[in-house]
C-alpha cells in the first residue's frame, strides 16, 4: 500500500484496488467539502456595512445544495460497499480448494506452525512443526487452520494483505496464496498480554525447490526447531523484502 | 422565589440569610451550574493525566529504551498500562464528563429556561459517583502488579484471567471504575432529558430548542440505551475475575466473542454520545459568528435522529476479522457506510450555513470552524474502515488510531475548548484573552495534525497498534518509519508545551479578565438574557419564549440579533 509494503498474496492486489477506489472517491468529497468551506469562510467574511443574509434552508436554490450531494453519497456509498464486499467475499468468505494446509497456533507469547512435510498432508508423522518461522511455497494454494492455546491474538501478515484473530477454544479455517518469494513480517494484532510488543514471526515464501532443502535441512537438524527463537537480522530481512 | 422548595436544600443567595460556606456552594452543591464545573474541572485534571501519559509513551515509540523526563524507563507492561488508561479516560473521564455532563449540566437548564434540573440531588450524587469512579481508575493505577493492560475494549480472556494479564488489583479496580462511572452517567443522563422535555420555559416548543440541547439530549438516549447491556458485561467480568465464574472462559463453556459483541453494541454509540453534544455546540458558536439562521434547523434534528438509530446498527464493524461469521460482515459493512448519509448531511448543513453570513473569527469561531475542518478527515477516513474487505488490513493498525483520533480530538478538545471560550464571559462573567486564545489555538491545531498524520501513513505500511518496541519486526524497524513516529512525538511535544497558554488564560480569565455584560456576543438563547455568571435559580424572573433560537439579521430590524423572549 504506502511505504515499501509488498504485495505477496494473490488477493494483495485486489485489497490496495479498493483502497484507492475509496481513496478516489472520499479524496474527491474531501477536497470539495474543505475548498467550500474555506473559500465560504473567506467569501463571507465580516465586512463594515454588509450584512448577513436571512436565509431559512428552504430556499429552493440553496436547498440543491444539499440534496444532490445527499443523492451523489448514497451512489458512491453503494460502489464502495460492493467493491469492499466482493474483496471481502474472496478473502473472508470463500476457502477455495487448497493445495497445501498449515497449522498455526498462537500462544502468550510466540507463534507454533505445522508444516504438512514432505508428504504434503497436515496431521501426518512426517509433520514439520516450527517456532516463530512460517516457510510457504510460492504459488501454491493454501488452507491456514488458526487457534489459540490461553487469549486473543491475530495472525496478521502485511504483505498478504491478510489479518485474522485467533480464539481459543475455536478453529478458524482460512486461505491466502502466496505469489512473490521473500522474506516478510508475521505480526499479533490484538492486544494479549505484556509480551504482545514481541509476538512476531518470520514468513518465508520460497520456491518449491528451496522449500525442499528447507525440509531436508530440518529433518538433518530436528534440535533445530527449539532453537529458532533469535531475532531475525533487521538489514538483512529488510534489504531481501521485495520493494 | 424562582425555584422549587426542593433545591433548597442547598443554602443559596436566594434565602438571604447568610452566604454559603465554600463547602456547601461548591462542593455539595445542587446547582446545576456547579455541578457542571464539578464535572468540567475533574475532566480537565483528568485530561491532564490522561496527556501525561500520552507524552510517555509517544516517547517510548519514539526512543525506544530510553528514560522519559519524568516518568523513567518505559517497561513493556508499563506501556501497555499506559496506553490502556490513557485511552479509557480520555474517553470515560473527559469528554463524556466535559462535554456531556459539564456542558449538559451548565446549559440546559439555561438555554431551556428553567432555573435548576429537576431532580437537583440526583444530579449532585451523579458528580459523587464520577469523582469516586475517577478516584477508584487513579489509585488503580498505583496498586501492586501496576494498573490494567488489557487496551480500553479489554477483551478477555486477556482481561478476564489474572495469570494471563498479571495485573489481578488493575483488572478488577478497572472494571469497577467503568461500571461506577456508567451508574454516575445514567443518574446525569436522566436529568438531561427530563429537564428538557418537562422544563422548558413559557412558549418554548420542540423545535424552538437550541441545537446543542436536542443533541445532549439525544445523546443521553443513546447513552442510556445502549449502555445496560455493558454494564451487564462488566459485572460478569467482574465475576469472572474476581468469583471464578466462566461467562467468558471458552475453557469451562464461556464465550470471549459475548463481550465484544456487549461492549461494542455501547461502544459504537457511545462514539456518537461524545460527538452529538460536540456538534451542538459547534452550531451554537458558527450561527453566533456568523449572524446567521442554522440553515435548515429541522434537517439537523432529523439527520441527528437517523444518525442515533443507525449508530445501534453498526457495532461489529468492530469486529470484521474478530472471528464472527462472515456473512455478517455484509450487513454490517453496508450499515457503516451508509451512515455517512445522516453525518455528511449534517456537515453540509453547518457549511451552508456559512453562506451569507458576516463571519468574524474570534477564538470560539476559529476551534468551531476547526472542529468542521478536522473532523471532516476523521469522518472520510472512517470509510476505509467500514469497507468490510479493506478493513481486513487495516483494523488495529495505526490507521485506525488516526482515524479515531481525527474524530475524537476534534470531538474532546476542539469542540470543547471552542465551548469553553464561547461560554466563558457567561460562566465566570469575564472575559479570556482573545490575543492569547488565538496563540492557543494555532499551537494546538498545528501540531494535532502533524502528530496524527505520520500515524495514518504508519497504519498504511501496517504499522499495528499497541506495540512498545518495533525492534522485534523487521519491515517495521526502518529507519523511514521511525522518523515518522518521531515527527509524531515532537509534535506533540510542541502541542503540550502551548496547553498552558490556556490554563494560564482560563485562571487570569477567571479572577482578573475583563469584566463581561449578559449579552457579550449578541446571541438570541435564553442563557444570555441572565446576569453573567447567572445566580443560583438563574433568573429573577423566569423567561417567556416567542421565537426559535436562531433568528439573526432578520431583514426589517435595526440589530442583527433576536432574542427568544423578546416580544414582537
Amino acid at each position: 500500500m504506502l511505504g515499501n509494503l509488498a504485495r505477496a498474496s494473490s488477493f494483495a492486489g485486489h485489497m490496495d484496488g479498493l483502497f484507492w477506489l475509496i481513496t478516489i472517491i472520499v479524496g474527491v468529497w474531501f477536497i470539495a467539502a474543505e475548498a467550500m468551506f474555506f473559500w465560504l469562510i473567506f467569501r463571507f467574511r465580516a465586512r463594515p456595512g454588509v450584512a448577513a443574509q436571512y436565509v431559512t434552508g428552504k430556499e429552493p436554490h440553496l436547498k440543491r445544495w444539499i440534496n444532490w450531494p445527499h443523492t451523489l453519497i448514497l451512489i458512491c456509498d453503494v460502489v464502495i460497499i460492493v467493491a469492499a464486499i466482493n474483496v471481502w467475499v474472496e478473502v473472508k468468505q470463500s476457502l477455495p480448494p487448497a493445495d497445501l494446509t498449515v497449522k498455526v497456533m498462537s500462544q502468550q507469547w510466540t507463534w507454533t506452525f505445522t508444516d504438512p512435510g514432505p508428504d504434503g498432508k497436515i496431521d501426518t508423522a512426517d509433520d514439520v512443526r516450527t517456532t516463530d518461522e512460517l516457510h510457504l511455497i510460492t504459488g501454491k494454494s493454501y488452507h491456514f487452520i488458526l487457534e489459540s492455546k490461553d487469549v486473543l491474538h491475530s495472525f496478521f501478515v502485511p504483505a498478504f494483505r491478510l489479518k485474522q484473530d485467533a480464539i481459543p477454544g475455536r478453529t478458524y479455517t482460512g486461505w491466502f496464496k502466496p505469489t512473490v518469494p521473500g522474506t516478510y513480517d508475521i505480526l499479533c494484532a490484538e492486544i494479549c498480554g505484556m509480551g504482545h510488543g514481541v509476538m512476531g514471526a518470520k514468513l518465508v515464501v520460497e520456491d518449491p525447490a528451496a522449500h525442499a532443502a528447507w525440509l531436508g535441512q530440518h529433518a538433518r537438524d530436528a534440535a533445530l526447531t527449539a532453537m529458532n527463537t533469535a531475532p531475525p537480522d533487521t538489514a538483512a530481512a529488510a534489504a531481501s523484502a521485495p520493494h | 422565589m424562582a425555584y422549587e422548595p426542593q433545591t433548597s436544600h442547598a443554602p443559596a443567595a436566594a434565602h438571604g440569610h447568610h452566604e454559603p460556606s465554600f463547602f456547601h456552594k461548591y462542593l455539595w452543591s445542587t446547582d446545576h451550574k456547579i455541578i457542571g464545573f464539578q464535572y468540567m474541572f475533574t475532566g480537565m485534571a483528568l485530561a491532564m493525566i490522561g496527556a501525561f501519559m500520552a507524552y510517555v509513551f509517544r516517547m517510548q515509540l519514539a526512543f525506544p529504551g530510553a528514560s522519559v523526563p519524568g516518568y523513567g524507563v518505559v517497561s513493556p507492561a508499563n506501556y501497555n498500562a499506559l496506553i490502556t488508561n490513557h485511552g479509557s479516560i480520555m474517553i470515560f473521564w473527559v469528554a463524556m464528563p466535559v462535554l456531556l455532563a459539564g456542558f449538559g449540566n451548565f446549559l440546559i437548564p439555561l438555554m431551556v429556561g428553567a432555573d435548576d434540573m429537576v431532580f437537583p440531588r440526583i444530579n449532585r450524587l451523579s458528580y459523587q459517583i464520577f469523582l469516586l469512579s475517577a478516584l477508584v481508575l487513579v489509585s488503580s493505577l498505583f496498586v501492586k502488579n501496576g494498573g490494567f493492560g488489557g487496551a480500553w475494549t479489554a477483551y478477555p480472556p486477556l482481561s478476564a484471567n489474572q495469570t494471563y494479564n498479571l495485573t489481578p488489583l488493575g483488572s478488577s479496580l478497572w472494571v469497577l471504575a467503568v461500571a461506577l462511572e456508567f451508574v454516575a452517567f445514567l443518574l446525569g443522563g436522566i436529568n438531561f432529558i427530563v429537564t428538557s422535555m418537562n422544563s422548558r420555559a413559557q412558549g418554548m416548543k420542540a423545535f424552538d430548542v437550541p441545537i446543542v440541547v436536542w443533541m445532549i439530549v439525544i445523546a443521553s438516549i443513546l447513552f442510556m440505551a445502549s449502555v445496560g447491556p455493558l454494564i451487564a458485561g462488566a459485572v460478569m467480568l467482574l465475576f469472572d475475575q474476581l468469583l471464578g465464574t466462566s461467562f467468558y472462559n471458552p475453557g469451562r463453556g464461556g464465550d470471549p466473542i459475548l463481550w465484544q459483541h456487549l461492549f461494542w453494541f455501547f461502544g459504537h454509540p457511545e462514539v456518537y454520545v461524545v460527538l452529538l453534544p460536540a456538534m451542538g455546540i459547534v452550531a451554537e458558536i458558527m450561527t453566533v459568528f456568523s449572524r446567521k439562521k442554522l440553515f435548515a434547523y429541522k434537517t439537523v434534528i432529523y439527520t441527528l435522529i437517523a444518525t442515533g438509530v443507525l449508530s445501534f446498527f453498526v457495532w461489529a464493524h468492530h469486529q470484521f476479522v474478530a472471528g464472527i461469521d462472515p456473512r455478517m460482515a455484509n450487513v454490517f459493512t453496508v450499515t457503516t457506510v451508509l451512515i455517512s448519509i445522516p453525518i455528511a448531511e449534517m456537515c453540509f448543513v453547518y457549511i451552508a450555513t456559512l453562506y451569507g453570513g458576516s463571519i468574524t473569527l474570534s477564538t470560539p469561531m476559529l476551534w468551531a470552524l476547526a472542529f468542521m475542518a478536522e473532523f471532516l478527515i476523521g469522518g472520510v477516513t472512517g470509510i476505509y474502515l467500514g469497507a468490510s474487505g479493506l478493513d481486513i488490513f487495516f483494523h488495529d493498525t495505526y490507521f485506525v488510531v488516526a482515524h479515531f483520533h481525527y474524530t475524537f480530538f476534534p470531538i474532546a478538545v476542539i469542540a470543547v475548548f471552542a465551548g469553553i471560550t464561547f461560554w466563558f464571559p457567561k460562566m465566570f462573567g469575564r472575559y479570556m484573552s482573545d490575543g492569547w486564545g488565538k496563540v492557543h489555538f494555532w499551537g494546538t491545531i498545528i501540531p494535532f495534525n502533524a502528530i496524527f498524520i505520520p500515524l495514518f501513513i504508519l497504519g498504511a505500511a501496517g504499522e499495528h497498534r499497541r506495540i512498545f518496541d518495533y525492534h522485534s519486526f523487521p519491515h517495521l524497524a526502518t529507519p523511514g518509519l521511525q522518523a515518522l513516529r518521531i515527527m509524531a512525538t515532537v509534535s506533540l511535544l510542541v502541542m503540550l508545551a502551548f496547553q498552558p497558554v490556556f490554563l494560564i488564560n482560563f485562571v487570569n480569565g477567571i479572577f482578573r479578565g475583563k469584566k463581561a455584560d449578559k449579552n457579550p456576543w449578541k446571541s438570541n438563547t435564553l442563557e444570555w438574557t441572565t446576569e453573567s455568571p447567572p445566580p443560583h435559580g438563574n433568573w429573577a424572573e423566569m423567561p417567556v419564549v416567542y421565537r426559535g433560537p436562531y433568528e439573526y439579521s432578520v431583514p426589517g430590524r435595526a440589530e442583527d440579533y433576536w432574542p427568544q423572549n423578546e416580544k414582537a
